[in-house]
């Protein structure tokens, strides 16, 4: 066991033989210690490397608790931090390479499927590995492209279908784009004003004005999709309009659309402003589907390899976290923030545990409403490409493979996963279910033949 | 008289203000439901605590006018500036958009306010450009100059140098005959006849539109910062429009106002300080 004393505390003695002075040495202590507190692996690291640092700077051991006394635990950390790069440090000594470039550029939409990626900065994730980055709110999808697209931002926030439009240079220029991981599956919900509440067969949808986020998104697919097999051409008998999330309910509210595909937390933020009811989970359509993801260009990566790595450590890191049910509380509470999603705590709360009021009367309880695995499977990147290609985004042959294992880079996630302890899956392809239509990633053009209403 | 008759219409101005306030407390005044414990589904819609959204009552926000101008420059990271800085990066914008808007269109405004011809030959293409609203010129912005703070600023320049571009040129082509005559005659160079003679004589004209274009740039860059995001009033709009908090939104609209007038009213001294009786 290593030497855990805290090097910041002026009452501990780095010279004795233990920390509280009644054991005969410092693993006797650790070792009485570690049956009443679990410290893992990496503090443990992070205070080694610390006590070995101020241990440099103060060889003599009461000079070093008379400095401390005097100026303060959190001052004396803040002067050192100043001065050395203990972030770095720390980051070298667990065998990770110093990032390339420290200061990063993260663009966000305040959307609860943002949570990983928002979460890993008040946690200081990104600090531990290294890293300075600012996570900044964007206005909407197209201004996230183009600010990628620009080098604006290192690495953004994306919905899962983005980084494969951009990759191909459909509805913006070309550049090479990649998956990193998936943000969250599920989480999303068709909202429908309140006055159609006895509208809720898609078949008495004819003229309604429907919003999605962007066109390159889950929500239109998913939305596109559920329409067509009630026999509505999305194309033909709705209207579908791209409005930036945030604006959604303010524009169900004034009554310029009936209803929306969007993101949490703007459905459950209409419920609980009175505008509209939830028709229905996307979950329903699709249990695990993905809907946002992270990624970054395929030059920033190549360019900056390490930075990467750190990036894609910190948030898998926030994404195990966000998994765990029992967080969910905590969570809603410290992403709810101006800095961050600027919304009320009920509404995320309700968004996060899945114990949320329906708009109809009801509360309903569904703890898989949104959750945050990050494994970005190919066979979710190719069953976007097939609704691509059905609904006429994709002219010509599609060599599905290819793009799918371009995009995503999932066997990165898998090597980052294992080295990080977590389990995540073996196989690269699993089967996909939408609304009971099984969907076979070997045969996709078969799939897009198979459906009734389509452009391609 | 002349006392009296602006006091009473400072008291009428207060009452009037009152009145008004009256109005409001009574149309926004909801009285608080008590009694009976509330059901899960009502919890959960919020009926326990206090929403955000909804028209505030004059005492909500004054309360919020209190609280943000009272720390008007914390800084809680990137997305949630106090008011004071989120205007400073506005008024930042503006400023530099607006000065090289003067750049461009003052000296240019010299040269077809002083030759016709040229005056006739960039007219078609100042007539096609003037009516452009800034903001559709923003996509091409951010495609082409590859970054967004720097698009900002040009959607503010391309606002604010036709006023003045117009402006400048209608002052200069209309200095009094007589004047350029009488410098002629006493054989003024060139260069010492646009500073001496026509500036002085087209300054009034120049300095209206610059207050003009000045007015625009601060419309406009409220839009533009909706747009584009990150900082600036318009981004503090757009963001508690987010959480539809009309409140701050009411709030973000009086700074708004109150910063545009300031503006305003310097650009007035300006305009004062140069005018001439003829």
């Amino acid at each position: 066991m290593s030497d855990i004393r805290n090097p910041y505390d002026p009452a501990s003695d780095l010279d004795a033989p233990c920390s509280c002075g009644q054991h005969a040495s410092q693993s006797a202590h650790n070792s009485d210690e570690v049956s009443r507190t679990s410290i893992d692996a990496e503090t443990l690291g992070q205070s080694v490397v610390e006590s070995a640092m101020v241990r440099a700077l103060f060889p003599n051991d009461r000079a070093r608790r008379r400095f401390l006394g005097a100026v303060g635990a959190n001052t004396a950390m803040a002067a050192i931090a100043s001065v050395l790069p203990i972030g770095a440090m720390q980051a070298l000594a667990q065998d990770k390479r110093a990032p390339e470039k420290k200061n990063l550029k993260i663009g966000f939409i305040p959307i609860t499927c943002a949570t990983p990626l928002i979460l890993a900065h008040p946690l200081r994730y990104y600090a531990a590995e290294g890293l300075e980055v600012d996570v900044i709110k964007t206005a909407g999808w197209a201004l996230i492209r183009d600010k990628v697209l620009n080098k604006e931002y290192d690495a953004s926030h994306f919905l899962a279908p983005m980084p494969i439009a951009i990759s191909m240079g459909i509805g913006s220029s070309q550049q090479a784009m990649n998956v990193a991981t998936i943000q969250n599956i599920n989480g999303q919900a068709i909202t429908l004003a309140n006055k159609h509440k006895n509208a809720r067969d898609p078949k008495m949808w004819k003229g309604f004005k429907f919003a999605v986020p962007f066109e390159f998104s889950m929500h239109n697919f998913l939305l596109r999709y559920y329409v067509a097999e009630h026999g509505i051409d999305p194309d033909k008998d709705i209207q579908i309009r791209v409005v930036p999330p945030p604006e959604m309910v303010a524009n169900l509210r004034a009554g310029n659309i009936d209803g929306y595909l969007g993101p949490d937390p703007f459905n459950q933020r209409a419920v609980y402003e009175e505008v509209g009811f939830i028709h229905l989970l996307t979950k329903e359509l699709w249990d695990g589907h993905p809907c946002c993801s992270f990624g970054a260009s395929t030059q920033f990566i190549k360019e900056n390899p390490n930075s990467f790595a750190a990036l894609f450590r910190a948030v898998l890191k926030a994404a195990a976290l966000s998994r765990d049910p029992a967080n969910r509380k905590t969570i809603a509470e410290s992403i709810a923030p101006a800095n961050y999603l600027n919304q009320p705590v009920p509404v995320l709360e309700q968004v996060l545990t899945g114990r949320y009021a329906d708009g109809l009367g009801n509360v309903k309880n569904d703890p898989a409403r949104i959750d945050f695995d990050p494994f970005p499977w190919y066979s979710m990147a190719t069953w976007i490409l097939s609704q691509m290609k059905r609904w006429g985004y994709i002219k010509g042959d599609v060599r599905w493979k290819d793009l799918t294992e371009q995009v995503y880079l999932l066997t990165d996630a898998r090597k980052h996963m294992v080295a990080m302890g977590y389990k995540p899956p073996s196989e690269n392809y699993r089967r996909i279910t939408v609304m009971g239509k099984v969907f076979d990633h070997t045969a996709p053009d078969a799939y897009v033949a198979s459906f009734a209403i389509k452009r391609a | 008289m002349d006392k009296s008759m602006s006091l009473r219409a400072g008291v009428l101005s207060v009452v009037i203000f009152l009145f008004l306030l009256g109005l409001w407390q009574a149309a926004t005044h909801t009285p608080e439901k008590t009694g009976g414990a509330l059901t899960e589904y009502e919890q959960l819609m919020g009926k326990s605590t206090k929403k955000t959204a909804g028209m505030p009552t004059p005492a909500q926000m004054g309360e919020t006018v209190k609280k943000h101008l009272s720390d008007p420059f914390y800084d809680k990271g990137p997305n949630d500036k106090g008011i004071g800085i989120q205007l400073a990066y506005s008024l930042a914008r503006v400023g530099s958009g607006f000065l090289l808007a003067a750049l461009v269109a003052i000296p240019l405004g010299f040269l077809i306010g002083m030759s016709p011809l040229l005056y006739r030959a960039l007219d078609p293409f100042i007539q096609v450009l003037k009516p452009i609203s800034p903001l559709a010129w923003m996509p091409l912005a951010l495609y082409t100059i590859k970054d967004s703070a720097t698009s900002s600023i040009f959607v503010i320049f391309i606002c604010s140098v036709w006023p003045m571009l117009i402006n400048t040129a209608y002052g200069v082509a209309s200095v009094r005959r007589d004047w350029l005559n009488v410098a002629r005659t006493l054989e003024v160079g060139v260069l010492r006849k646009a500073f001496r003679v026509i500036l002085p004589a087209a300054a009034p004209t120049i300095m209206t539109g610059m207050r003009i274009s000045m007015g625009i740039a601060w419309l406009v860059i409220v839009a533009a910062e909706m747009l584009v995001g990150g900082t600036g009033i318009g981004y503090f709009v757009w963001n508690e429009w987010n959480n539809l908090s009309l409140t701050n939104v009411i709030f973000a609209i009086l700074m708004i106002g109150v910063v545009g007038m300031a503006l305003d009213l310097m650009f007035g001294a300006l305009q004062k300080l140069v005018t001439y009786v003829e």
